[in-house]
């Protein structure tokens, strides 16, 4: 079993869900984030002063999967979310130690989809 | 000659007309996505700004001055020449303040359109549009119904405080809007509101501001001023109602959204008819208004597929052409106007009928025009990347919103 931990642009999130989705992944928990990294950030004006702040609002979508399910998921993402500029996001796998069904106490490889 | 209880009434009613274009703001913008909110706003605030200046500068003359063959009026009043603090004949207040009254309507009347290209317009389009549709669009509506000397105005149709003018140009424009920005990205069905209080918030103001709008309209203190009054409250009671009912029977929840928008459809029903109707039959003109506004909402924009986001032909175009036909019905000679059909009198219905028309066709091939014209020079939507960002991030590089600190 694997985690994934992807971090990407907030307005590509329907698509990524769109192309998971596609590839049999429905499961997954998304949330707002703030992060830095090389992308310089998004300005905002506040009456007539620039700011420039380096943390930028991304979301981060995490999914547990069996490990037959790992290529698919990530071809969805690398497929959905770059725009090929910097800030684009990145990807991070774990290997999962266990998953536990909460209703049913079911575990592993079962309680996962 | 100037009275001074009129003159006190119409200012306090011209500030809550005000009122009316800010919070319209909140009650769309509590609907819309949260990355769009400011959007919204910002479109309402401007609408304010831009149309005030241009209502001053010719958009009165062209819709109130002096009559050139029942079409538009004269630019005799342009730059308020010749308008000055005497009463125009059969007024009891100052000229301008007349001109400030008017112009609150110029106002609210092209910031109901916000509604249904929210989301995806691009801001330097819509400045432009909104300017070109109020000038030639509103204005010669006004004189048509409201102006003296005005074609429609002399036919004797009855509008009391702008449903043709106002509510029926808007909510047909707004669908032609709508049809020809086309569907948001994702389709008609996108998200829930984001903040379903401000638009409680929203809605509760403008029933507040309604009271001017209708019950200022007499331009007097007199019996018909609360005559619109209590009708204008008890339309707006009956449609929360209704709408609140029906959901409940339909969709087996009374819902907050529904109960809101309800009260606006109840509240534009009844503006053409309020100083002409009992609160008896207010009750039927607001239930009536909710009724069909329902129908428009939850079937018919659902089957046609069009998205007016919020719902302005829905609400406002079909609550308005209601309001004015149920006003030909309804109306009694001894509150105000004429008498309606209900009242002996089979001839005014057909008058309101042609404003309806007049109102529908003008406004639709008007926006139409106007559509393309502004779309050739300018262009009216966004980006596809910009509309995925939010139009708050990409038109205004602000955030209305932060995630922490």
């Amino acid at each position: 079993m694997k985690y994934i931990i992807a971090v990407i642009r907030p307005h590509r999130l329907l698509e990524v869900k769109h192309e998971l989705e596609k590839n049999d992944i429905h499961l997954m928990t998304v949330s707002d984030v703030l992060g830095c990294g090389r992308q310089k950030g998004v300005t905002e004006v506040y009456r007539g002063v620039t700011e420039v702040d380096n943390l930028l609002r991304k979301t981060k979508i995490e999914i547990a999967v069996n490990d037959e399910y790992l290529e698919p998921a990530i071809n969805a993402i690398m497929k959905a979310a770059p725009e090929k500029e910097v800030g684009d996001g990145k990807i991070f796998i774990f290997d999962l130690q266990e998953c536990l069904r909460i209703r049913t106490g079911e575990k592993g490889n079962s309680a996962i989809g | 000659m100037i009275n001074g209880a009129d003159t006190a009434w119409v200012i306090v009613a011209t500030a809550l007309v005000v009122l009316m274009t800010p919070t319209l703001a909140f009650f769309y913008g509590g609907l819309v996505r949260k990355k769009n909110i400011l959007s919204i706003l910002m479109q309402c605030m401007v609408i304010l700004a831009v149309i005030s200046i241009q209502w001053i500068l010719f958009g009165y003359s062209l819709a109130f001055g002096p009559d050139k063959g029942g079409v538009i009026g004269g630019y005799e009043w342009f730059f308020l020449n010749n308008v000055g603090l005497k009463p125009l004949e059969g007024q009891t207040i100052p000229h301008q303040l007349f001109v400030c009254f008017q112009m609150m309507f110029a106002v609210i009347t092209p910031a109901l359109m916000v509604g249904a290209f929210a989301e995806r317009i691009k801001f330097t389009g819509f400045l432009f549009f909104i300017i070109l549709w109020s000038t030639f669009i509103y204005d010669p509506m006004a004189h048509w119904v409201w102006a003296p000397g005005g074609w429609l105005f002399d036919k004797g149709v009855l509008d009391f405080a702008g449903g043709t003018v106002i509510h029926i140009t808007a909510g047909i424009s707004a669908l032609v809007m709508s049809l020809m920005i086309g569907k948001r990205h994702g389709g008609a069905s996108s998200p829930s509101p984001h903040n379903l209080p401000f638009a409680v918030l929203g809605a509760g103001f403008l029933w507040f501001g309604w009271f001017g709008f209708n019950a200022g309209s007499a331009l007097a203190v007199k019996e018909q001023t609360v005559s619109a009054f209590i009708n204008t409250n008890t339309a707006a009671a009956a449609a929360v109602l209704i709408w609140m009912l029906l959901d409940w029977f339909i969709h087996k929840t009374p819902t907050v959204l529904g109960v809101i928008t309800g009260a606006v459809a109840g509240l534009v029903a009844i503006t053409p008819a309020a100083g002409f109707v009992t609160p008896m039959a207010s009750i039927a003109i607001g239930a009536g208004g909710s009724l069909l506004g329902f129908i428009f909402v939850t079937y018919v924009k659902k089957k046609c597929g069009y998205d007016d986001t919020l719902d302005v032909f829905g609400v406002h175009g079909m609550a308005g052409i209601w309001g004015a036909l149920a006003t030909g019905l309804f109306a009694s000679k001894e509150i105000g106007g004429a008498d309606g059909l209900f009242n002996g009198n089979p001839s005014q219905l057909p008058v309101q009928a042609l404003s309806v028309a007049v109102a529908v066709i003008f406004a639709a091939a008007g926006t139409f025009i106007l559509f393309k014209i502004t779309d050739f020079l300018i262009g009216m939507r966004v980006e596809s990347r910009d509309e995925k960002i939010g139009l708050d991030l990409s038109q205004h590089h602000e955030a209305g919103y932060t995630l922490m600190d």
